[in-house]
């Protein structure tokens, strides 16, 4: 298999909020056209990484590259016009709350002015039925929406413009197994049909193996391991072997434990000082 | 406690504070200027302040064209001067407390709200979202605000005049016992186009420094529910603050000559 080039390149990134030291020297390269997985922790800073990437939180230190391009420390204009090749389902929806569901999900077309506003509202109903909602949604308000069809509201609001890369914050959760599974074809689909790269963020295993090729496990503000899904179940990592088993017990301390018992266990020496 | 080290530390955020806002003003504006522009937002804003503020502003015009009426009336009796009441009532509407008063009833109404909406979205990350929809937030949400801030307080200040003067009529002549057609004529004696100008001038300003706050505070608010609450009120009470403030300064260009 030729190596895809390199469509998102990150280097040493970091970014603290007074004193919480979330991302401590982060390395990540994303393949062009294909689907990585970001699984860590309730907490590490996986959504806080897609928004440094987007240049949404500025980041403290370390490279983000987009094609080539700088986004740490980039100028509005640039960042604009690189946020352009972008869809990003966040986590929490973000649907504009004063505009009805169609509008939400036509936003990205109707502000690239492609297209009429009637057209918007037609593509609008087939992006719905992507994600399985029909036309009686279409003049809802998203306040009317249960916490589900808001998620694929969102989500058809950021597929809408066939963007180059998506990105997906737990596109599944609180979405019922059958419908999670129409969302990760979803994803798939964009990758291999549309050609995109995509980030998704997700805690559901069943849901990193449909949509992932790469898995990247975040931990202590670093990546411990990337590589291939196939050699997740051995990656011979034990913090990915507890993950995707989902194991209260091993390396992961997931209640506080005193600083003596952290010594005894003996932390791996990759994550930050 | 040096008191040296604490009057400079508040000298510096209150100047971090004015410049964020005078750069957050020139921004909005020029970017918003230079386009896409967003007509529907613009019509909504302009609908939402111009229009839905009339009652409040409308009511607080009239009683206190009444009240000024009744209130000259008894200070001035004193001075066997009642004549001067129509030119004291429209007078002191036009130049003086049309302007001031819409501006604080619209910063009470439509400040707050533009700041529980902004500071809602921000802390909802919809001002994100609209990021990666190639969706400038200060040319979508903050330049039609400004604009129509600026554009519908002083057609407000102008109802606003109309109605202190018909308060004012009202009293006179039902409780004053003024002749109606006098009490026109006398309203019209003394005034001048400078005097309505000044205080549409002074609208507008008001009007940019109420959507301004809004648009800032919520912008800039941090939190759940109750930073938005506090950017709130931090936008009601710094919008009244520096309605009063550019009230005497407005007054001071027009009128010191
Ligand atoms: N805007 C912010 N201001 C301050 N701290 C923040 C902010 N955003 C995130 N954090 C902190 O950064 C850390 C990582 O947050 P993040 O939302 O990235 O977690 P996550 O990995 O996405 O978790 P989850 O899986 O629960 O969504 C948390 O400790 C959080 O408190
Ligand atoms: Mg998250």
């Amino acid at each position: 298999m030729n190596r895809p080039p390199v469509k998102i390149r990150i280097r040493g990134l970091r970014k603290s909020f007074g004193d919480n030291r979330v991302l401590r020297g982060l390395d990540l390269d994303v393949p062009a056209g294909r689907s990585v997985v970001v699984i860590g922790g309730s907490g590490t800073g996986k959504s806080v990484l897609l928004k440094c990437i987007l240049g949404l939180l500025p980041a403290d230190a370390g490279s983000i590259t987009v094609d080539g391009e700088e986004v740490v420390g980039a100028s509005n204009a640039t960042l604009d016009r690189i946020r352009r090749k972008f869809g990003m389902l966040f986590q929490g929806a973000a649907l504009f709350d004063s505009l009805p569901v169609w509008e939400n999900v036509a936003f990205g077309l109707l502000a690239r002015r492609q297209l009429d506003r009637a057209e918007a509202r037609e593509r609008a109903l087939e992006i719905l039925a992507r994600v399985g909602l029909g036309a009686e949604v279409l003049d809802l308000f998203p306040a009317e929406l249960s916490g589900g069809m808001q998620k694929r509201v969102a989500l058809a609001r950021a597929i809408a413009t066939e963007p180059e890369i998506l990105f997906f914050d737990e596109p599944t959760t609180g979405l019922d197994p059958i419908m999670a599974d129409v969302i990760n074809e979803l994803v798939r689909r964009s990758v291999e049909k549309l050609g995109a790269t995509a980030v998704s963020i997700t805690h559901d295993m069943a849901s990193v193996r449909k949509i992932a090729d790469r898995v990247a496990m975040l931990y202590e503000g670093v990546i411990i391991w990337e590589g291939a899904l196939a050699e997740i179940d051995r990656s011979g990592n034990p913090y990915v072997d507890q993950f995707i088993h989902g194991r209260a017990e091993g390396p992961i301390r997931v209640l506080q434990m005193a600083p003596a018992d952290r010594a005894v266990r003996g932390e791996p020496s990759r994550h930050g000082p | 406690m040096n008191p040296l080290a604490v009057t400079g530390r508040a000298t510096i955020a209150v100047s971090r504070t004015v410049g964020g806002i005078a750069f957050f003003a020139l921004d909005g504006m020029i970017r918003g200027l230079r386009g896409p522009w967003y007509p529907r937002q613009i019509l909504r804003q302009m609908i939402e302040i111009g229009y839905y503020s009339l009652p409040v502003v409308g009511l607080t015009a009239i009683f206190t064209g009444m009240v000024l009426a009744l209130q000259s009336y008894t200070g001035f009796a004193r001075f066997e001067a009642p004549d001067a009441i129509p030119t004291i009532v429209v007078l002191s509407m036009t130049r003086e407390l049309g302007p001031v008063l819409a501006g604080l009833m619209v910063a009470g109404r439509v400040g707050a709200a533009m700041a529980a909406e902004l500071g809602t979205m921000r802390v909802t990350e919809q001002i994100d979202a609209l990021l990666t929809l190639a969706t400038d937030p200060l040319r979508y949400l903050v330049f039609p605000r400004l604009i129509a801030g600026m554009l519908m307080l002083p057609l407000l200040v102008l109802v606003a005049d109309v109605i202190g003067v018909m308060g004012g009529f009202l009293v006179s002549v039902y409780k004053l016992g003024f002749g109606p057609i006098e009490y026109i004529n006398r309203t019209f004696d003394f005034l001048e186009a400078q005097d309505v100008i000044s205080g549409l001038v002074k609208a507008a300003v008001f009007g940019f420094i109420v959507a301004l706050m809004g648009c800032y505070q919520g912008y800039h608010s941090r939190g759940g529910a109750q930073g938005v609450g506090a950017a709130t009120t931090r936008a009601v009470v710094s919008a009244s603050i520096l309605i009063l403030t550019a009230d005497y300064m407005l007054t001071e260009i027009f009128f010191s000559r």
